[in-house]
């Protein structure tokens, strides 16, 4: 009890993107997410829905859509360019200006073989989709208005297009329109404005289904172009719909931030003769949903507010576990904080700056759980804009807070800091190695005298630094010649051991000192979200997205005693039932017994000292200890203590004063920040 | 009980008709619904009471239409039996005794001779546990048949109102709690559906109704935090799927959809009724403003017609979602009586507290409400917390010329408001006026008042809790234009004790006022003529005696006794430890009620002042105390010469159980006389005057006047005789038309021998049930056939035997001839 003094920052703005895209690789299992920003996030749905990659938005960039091809993922933008992206180097790999204005909707056929995007022209071009690239084919007939929807029937033999008050059915091997689809405007005011369908859907029994800006969601027979049936299902617009696989749901996103299930239902059971029936509401949004993906077993849905929400369908899990709870993911998998642990500075990325804090010094004493008053307030030392288009994809930040580095995707940059007092300089450092191109992480040794940054094929460069320059000392390189990117990388303090973790689940582990692999950590199936390794025992730590732990020891190429004795017993189920990924480990350096971790929603210490809990004990235990006396306690303590006062936590570290770090984010102050919503639910409305 | 076996206490007049389902017939001509024990037949266009089919002998539970005989229903009760009626002619056909108390019936038309009910769990009564068993109705030729095959289908339902057969009949669908049982008839399989119980405060999911489609295989279910829930696919363990409707706030009562299923109604404690379209759930439409709160809606077969029982014993008749077109309103039933019972001496009606504010009238007669007199005359809101204006006390003097009535209003924190209002009655109006307001006429609450019933002068004495009695008088100060008004005459005390209750001798000789333990008794003049008290107790109630007895004071206290006092003496005659929650006195006879309450249970006490035995005793009538009591004075003397029923032969005694039912006492010959005027058949008056009969039927007795005006004089004793067989014997009874059409005509024959046919026998085929449509319509059409010329009354037509050939035929023509004319010409 009042074993620490904890800084409780709150004041890093961090405001994530709004999501405007998706698509989700039902083969491969990713979904790949796009952003207002113009950022691409891939989440492995099958890996405990963990955002693997993240490729880095740009200035100029905007994603409308986003579409897999295989395991090749396009998106189309208003700046009327059709983008692929290299997903090993995380960045795109070419442009082509499609010619055709701004780009509404691009998607692939059943087949992948063609692309067809929706421009504001009209037109609605086909694209063949080559080994290396993809070449334009043709126009479809040019039509007025855009065309802000696509659909391709299962067969590839037509299309269905959402316009300006219409629907457009295309013929492919021709090119000719066959069907026209007038869809009806709105009531009231309303009526003079145009309607605009947001979304269609082509089912193979060539029934069209569109929502649109009326509100409505409307069934169509595909042979006839006639309306089957209408829905009404708000009063403002229906901007997303997407099917289920097998064809018997369709969900449709709202700007009210609900989600409608429709289903394919017989109306008198036992019979052949269905209907598309309204079932269910599900409103987890606060504002527009402007993205959706039905897939086998959720309803994942991202809007406005920034959130990705995967929606889990009941009936298709038997039991109820942790797979069937509804998930929200508010924050990214990966650090956004660096905190200089001896010169107490904390370092915010920002996609278009970075911002340095001093944190606040406070010699005040009191009980535990008082705050104390504040000698010195926190203090904004600098405000870092990056330079050219290309958005921040990873920075760091010395521990002694006389380096900083960010890269985005085009260049790296690194910064010698220098505080006197309370001025600070900054000064960058002019000549950096050419082989330094782009980092997709970077890291500084403890001592300060090196930087590593994660190059492409899970390479690391490490470069040496000095006052006076800095230069290339070595490639370090893997053995498995994996070519996926780095998203994890740590060092020792002793400067001795460096290891990095890549999106193929793969721990290498580098002798440093001798520039060499030291050794491959066995891979476990599940992608490691955070890593960290031991001050003084130089084991190394590692927390999956699956929520295991593992302990390895670098000196001994082997897994501890410890971590043996924790996976034959194995994790408390409460533990494992968590939805955030842990995305920090850090150690006491006082106390070698203890490892801090944190997510999302908690942060604890484990102490390797104490019984392991098993199933039965009870896990949330601090409630329980803080009533019993000092002479029960030891009967109840387990290794897992865990705190829950501090809420939407982005980062914790530990300083070397022994004070606590918690970097919180309220989502409440994330919501506040967004645009008003269109509709507020009052009551009896 | 056992004692008295022809005594009974019944349910008769006053009683709840919301509660349960209503049913409306086939043509929408009639509304049914469980009154107490009877079932009442309405007419839905003019909101009279057509039948009142009597014979069960305990509450009625349930309601159904015979899905083979639209001119049938099923009625339940709790007495164990299921009757089938006839409901135009209002007869009993059937009784089938199943043996166990019925709490609700429902029918299918794919399970025909089959009705389900919900009873007990056989084997243990005490529980609240209840099962819906399948009965199976025997055929059989005799009025009571015993129905014991019973077969088990749900168990543990709700007693009422959560079940419903679904697409046609296929499966029944029943909710309780959080579990949602759908049972499958030719599968004999169930599935159950269970939701959440909802921690959080606002999600109650507990079901409160059940309603299924009739064309599509879909459930409504009603939920506690007012969501709907739709429910599809319900034939699978995991892949059902339901949507959800929120529009109501409280929980939703009652659901029904429509008959061809294009619409959903549901109604709650917002006394709106919601109309959710089918498929299009975004669009509703809503009827507010209907009264309480909704507990049941009915839709006739044809959907035109819904009508919804509300909380405040109100049937509404809606046509077509739109228009309220008739309201059928029971004695109101608010949250308590503050008045006593009264019965307003000019109408006869029974008067208590009605909508709040109001003072209402209700003809136990015609068990019909006459009017609410808006008593506060201040607007009424809806609001929990809101310390509004009530009545608490009314009287009417002997001749019912006027009323007076007590409102107050208690506020925390602040003084007590108390209006003292004078109503005259206007015959102009032939209702109130408010004559006097005497704004705050004590300083605390008003406990009682009484009117003097000396005829000379008009005279009310209200007694406070501030220690003072006051006298009203009616000044008659007609020299100013006013006309009378009220001003208080005489402020009395005693002690400065509390006065609890007063009371008038019947010829207002005497004033008694009982100042806690202390009974007072006053002159016209004001003097103490005498003290009277028998300690320990505070008097609870004072009561002179009447007629032979009026030299007795009686009085009860808190502390268990009845006292009787000569006033000749000023002594106490006997007294006798009981505790009397209510003295009530016959204001026809000697005789005085006393009921006492023992052990959670009331007794009703019937005796003379005179003689301290009682004449009538009965123990148990009801749980809890019985604060409300009233004589209600009959029309006609009962004629009863049983001993210990003559107390009941001049004046009828009504009484307020704790939950607001009304129950009155009723002898066998009562009854007899009852149930026989009841299965007098009546037929004419339920037929509806259309404007058809209207035009048709004035022009033919014009033309009959005129072509034959011997005909109204002359009758055939046999003729009429033929035709009031024909009208008077129950339709469903009657042999076909054709049948019927020759012997008619036989009967308008001269015959030269008198014999007539023989009667068929009435109880010829009971199985109207398995009769095929055809049989039926036929049936029909000699009802219509009947109905006609019944409407134009036997009179005319039945003189036409006593006319000669030519003149037979003359008649004929002029019969076949056009009268177009004739009516164009009546229509200028």
């Amino acid at each position: 009890m009042g074993e620490f003094k904890v800084h409780r920052v709150r004041f890093f703005d961090y405001m994530p993107a709004a999501i405007r895209a998706m698509a989700f690789n039902a083969h491969t299992e990713r979904l790949a997410l796009g952003r207002m920003d113009g950022s691409v996030e891939i989440f492995n749905f099958a890996d405990h829905y963990f955002q693997e990659k993240v490729i880095p938005g740009k200035d100029s960039r905007s994603i409308e859509a986003l579409c897999w091809v295989g395991g090749r993922l396009f998106s189309a933008g208003l700046n009327g360019e059709v983008t692929e992206y290299d997903l090993e180097s995380l960045r795109p790999k070419y442009s082509l200006e499609a010619y055709g204005g701004p780009i509404w909707t691009i998607t692939s056929n059943s087949q992948g073989a063609h692309l067809a995007i929706g421009c504001e022209d009209g037109t609605v071009k086909l694209f063949e989709v080559l080994e290396e690239s993809i070449q334009f084919e043709r126009n479809l007939d040019r039509q007025k208005g855009r065309i802000l929807s696509i659909s391709w029937h299962p067969s590839g033999a037509q299309i269905a297009a959402g316009m300006m008050d219409m629907i457009r059915v295309f013929d492919v091997p021709t090119g000719r329109a066959v069907q026209r689809l007038l869809v009806d405007r709105g009531f009231g005011g309303s009526k003079s404005r145009e309607t605009v369908v947001w979304s269609v859907v082509f089912l193979s029994d060539f029934t069209i289904i569109s929502g649109d800006s009326a509100g409505k969601v409307q069934v169509w027979d595909g042979h006839t172009g006639t309306l089957v049936k209408t829905h009404l299902v708000t009063k403002w617009d229906v901007l997303a719909l997407s099917v289920s696989k097998d064809e018997s749901s369709v969900v449709a996103g709202t700007s009210e931030g609900t989600v409608i299930q429709f289903q394919f239902i017989a109306p008198t059971l036992q019979q052949q003769d269905k209907e598309w029936v309204r079932t269910r509401t599900f409103k987890n949004h606060t504002h527009d949903v402007r993205a959706l993906a039905e897939i086998e077993t959720a309803i994942v849905s991202g809007g406005m507010d920034t959130q990705l929400v995967v929606r889990p369908l009941l009936e298709k899990f038997d039991e109820r576990s942790h797979a069937s709870a509804l998930r929200k993911i508010h924050f990214p998998h990966r650090n956004l904080v660096f905190c200089a642990k001896k010169a107490g500075l904390l370092l915010f990325q920002f996609p278009g700056q970075l911002e340095l804090w001093r944190l606040g010094e406070s010699d005040g004493h009191g009980k535990p759980g008082d705050s104390l008053p504040l000698k010195r307030k926190p203090e904004k030392l600098l405000h870092l804009k990056r330079k050219g288009e290309d958005h921040i994809c990873c920075s760091a930040l010395s521990s002694c807070g006389g380096w900083l580095a960010y890269s985005t995707m085009s260049s790296v940059r690194l910064y010698r800091l220098q505080t006197d007092n309370n001025d600070i300089s900054i000064t960058k450092v002019p000549k950096l190695p050419k082989v330094l191109r782009s980092a997709h992480q970077l890291c500084f040794s403890s001592d300060s005298s090196k930087l590593f940054a994660a190059s492409s094929q899970s390479s690391v460069l490490v470069i040496a630094l000095s006052q006076s320059e800095c230069k290339y000392v070595h490639t370090l390189k893997p053995k498995s010649g994996s070519r996926q990117p780095i998203h994890l990388m740590t060092n020792s303090v002793d400067g001795k051991w460096l290891s990095t973790a890549n999106s193929d689940c793969e721990i290498h582990v580098y002798n440093v000192q001798k520039l060499k692999l030291h050794c491959i950590v066995p891979v476990y199936g599940s992608c490691p979200s955070a890593m960290g390794i031991h001050p003084t025992t130089n084991n190394l730590t590692m927390v999956h997205a699956d929520q295991q732990i593992f302990e390895y020891s670098i000196v001994e190429k082997q897994y501890t005693d410890w971590s043996r004795k924790l996976q034959k017993q194995g994790l408390h189920n409460l533990w494992l039932d968590r939805d955030t990924p842990v995305t920090h480990v850090t150690f006491n350096p006082k106390n070698p017994e203890q490892i801090l971790l944190h997510d999302m929603h908690m942060f604890c210490i484990i102490d390797q000292s104490l019984p392991l809990p098993d199933q039965k004990t009870q896990f949330y235990n601090q409630m329980t200890l803080r009533s019993l006396s000092e002479q029960g306690r030891p009967s109840h303590l387990h290794a897992f203590k865990i705190c829950k006062t501090f809420q939407d936590l982005l980062s914790v570290s530990l300083l070397d004063d022994q004070s606590l770090v918690m970097v919180e984010r309220p989502l409440l102050a994330i919501t506040s920040q967004l645009p008003a919503p269109v509709r507020q639910k009052k009551f009896a409305t | 009980m056992v004692a008295h076996a022809e005594i009974r206490v019944v349910h008769r007049g006053g009683s709840k008709i919301n509660f349960r389902e209503p049913v409306i017939t086939n043509d929408s001509r009639f509304l049914l619904c469980a009154s107490g024990e009877s079932v009442k037949v309405y007419s839905s266009s003019s909101e009279e009471c057509v039948h009142d089919l009597q014979g069960h002998t305990d509450l009625v539970s349930g309601i159904v239409r015979n899905p083979s005989n639209h001119l049938q229903v099923y009625s339940c009760s709790a007495d164990g039996t299921v009757r089938l009626w006839d409901f135009t002619d209002g007869i009993l056909i059937k009784t089938f005794i199943i043996g166990y108390p019925i709490y609700s019936i429902y029918v299918s038309e794919n399970h025909g001779g089959v009705v389900f009910v919900v009873v007990p769990m056989a084997n243990d009564k005490s529980s609240e546990l209840f099962q819906l068993v399948a009965v199976h109705l025997p055929r059989s030729e005799d009025q009571e048949v015993e129905a014991r095959e019973l077969s088990a289908v749900l168990c543990d339902v709700r007693p009422s109102g959560a079940a419903s057969f679904g697409r046609e009949g296929e499966y029944i669908a029943a909710a309780k709690g959080l579990q949602l049982e759908v049972f499958f008839f030719k599968k004999q399989k169930s599935y159950r559906f269970f939701l959440k119980p909802g921690n959080k405060k606002w999600a109650k999911n507990a079901f409160t109704c059940v309603s299924c489609h009739p064309k599509e295989d879909c459930i409504a279910t009603g939920h506690e935090d007012g969501k709907i829930r739709l429910w599809r696919n319900f034939n699978q363990k995991k892949e059902y799927t339901y949507s959800t409707l929120h529009w109501h706030h409280g929980a939703v009562n009652t659901l029904q959809f429509t008959p061809e299923g294009t619409n959903l109604l549901s109604g709650g404690i917002e006394s709106v009724l919601v109309q959710w379209r089918y498929t299009q759930e975004t669009q509703m439409d809503f009827l507010p403003r209907l009264g309480g709160a909704i507990t049941h809606i009915a839709v006739s077969p044809d959907g035109s017609l819904f009508c919804t029982s509300h909380s405040d014993n109100k049937i509404t008749i809606i046509q077509s979602c739109v228009k309220v077109s008739a309201v059928i309103q029971g004695l109101v039933k608010g949250e308590g009586v503050r008045t006593n019972l009264m019965i307003d001496p000019r109408s006869k009606a029974l008067v208590l507290n009605g909508k709040p504010g109001h003072l209402q009238f209700y003809s136990l007669h015609r068990d019909k409400l006459l009017y609410n007199l808006d008593i506060v005359q201040q607007e009424y809101i809806h609001e929990e917390g809101l310390d509004q204006f009530e009545v608490v006390r009314a009287a009417f003097d002997t001749r019912g010329d006027w009323l007076a009535t007590v409102e107050e209003r208690t506020q925390k924190g602040s003084e007590l408001e108390i209006n003292l209002k004078m109503w005259a009655y206007d015959e102009k109006t032939q209702s109130f006026v408010l004559n006097t307001t005497v704004t705050a006429p004590h300083d605390d609450q008003i406990t009682a008042m009484c009117f003097s019933p000396s005829p000379e002068t008009t005279m009310l004495v209200t007694i406070s809790f501030d220690g003072h009695f006051k006298a009203w008088l009616l000044a008659d100060n007609s020299d100013t234009t006013e006309g009378a008004s009220w001003s208080c005459d005489f402020v009395g005390g005693y002690h400065l004790l509390k006065p609890g209750c007063c009371c008038f001798s019947a010829d207002g000789s005497l004033l008694a006022v009982g100042f806690q333990e202390v009974v007072t008794v006053w002159s016209p003049s004001w003097e103490l003529l005498t003290t009277l008290s028998q300690p320990p107790g505070a008097i609870r109630d004072l009561c002179f005696g009447r007629l032979s007895c009026s030299k007795y004071l009686l009085g009860t206290s808190t502390k268990n006794q009845l006292c009787c006092w000569n006033l000749l003496t000023c002594s106490l005659e006997w007294s006798t430890p009981v505790d009397v929650s209510l003295l009530q006195a016959d204001p026809l006879s000697e005789n005085m009620a006393a009921f006492c309450s023992q052990s959670g249970c009331s007794d009703l006490f019937v005796f003379k002042p005179s003689e301290p035995l009682p004449l009538y005793s009965q123990r148990a009538l009801c749980t809890g105390k019985v604060q409300h009591a009233v004589f209600a004075p009959r029309d006609q003397m009962l004629e009863s010469c049983e001993e210990h029923a003559q107390w009941l032969n001049r004046s009828q005694l009504y009484f307020l159980t704790q939950h607001m039912d009304l129950m009155t006492f009723s002898t066998k010959s009562e009854e007899d006389r009852l149930l026989a005027s009841s299965k007098r058949l009546m037929v004419d008056d339920s037929v509806a005057v259309t404007p058809f009969y209207l035009l048709l039927g004035k022009h033919r007795q014009q033309q009959e006047a005129l072509t034959n005006p011997m005909a109204e004089r002359i009758q055939l004793p046999q003729g009429s005789i033929a035709i009031k067989e024909l009208l008077y014997t129950p339709a469903h009874v009657l042999p076909s038309a054709s049948f019927l059409c020759s012997m008619f005509v036989r009967s308008l024959l001269i015959s030269s021998s008198p014999a007539r046919e023989e009667k068929e026998p009435v109880e010829e085929e009971m199985e109207s049930e398995e009769e095929d449509s055809e049989g039926e319509a036929e049936l029909r059409d000699a009802r219509q056939d009947l109905g006609g010329s019944a409407a134009w009354g036997p009179g005319e037509e039945l003189g036409a035997p006593a006319l000669t050939k030519a003149q037979e035929r003359e008649l004929r023509r002029v019969k076949h001839f056009d009268h177009s004319w004739l009516s164009s010409l009546l229509e200028c």
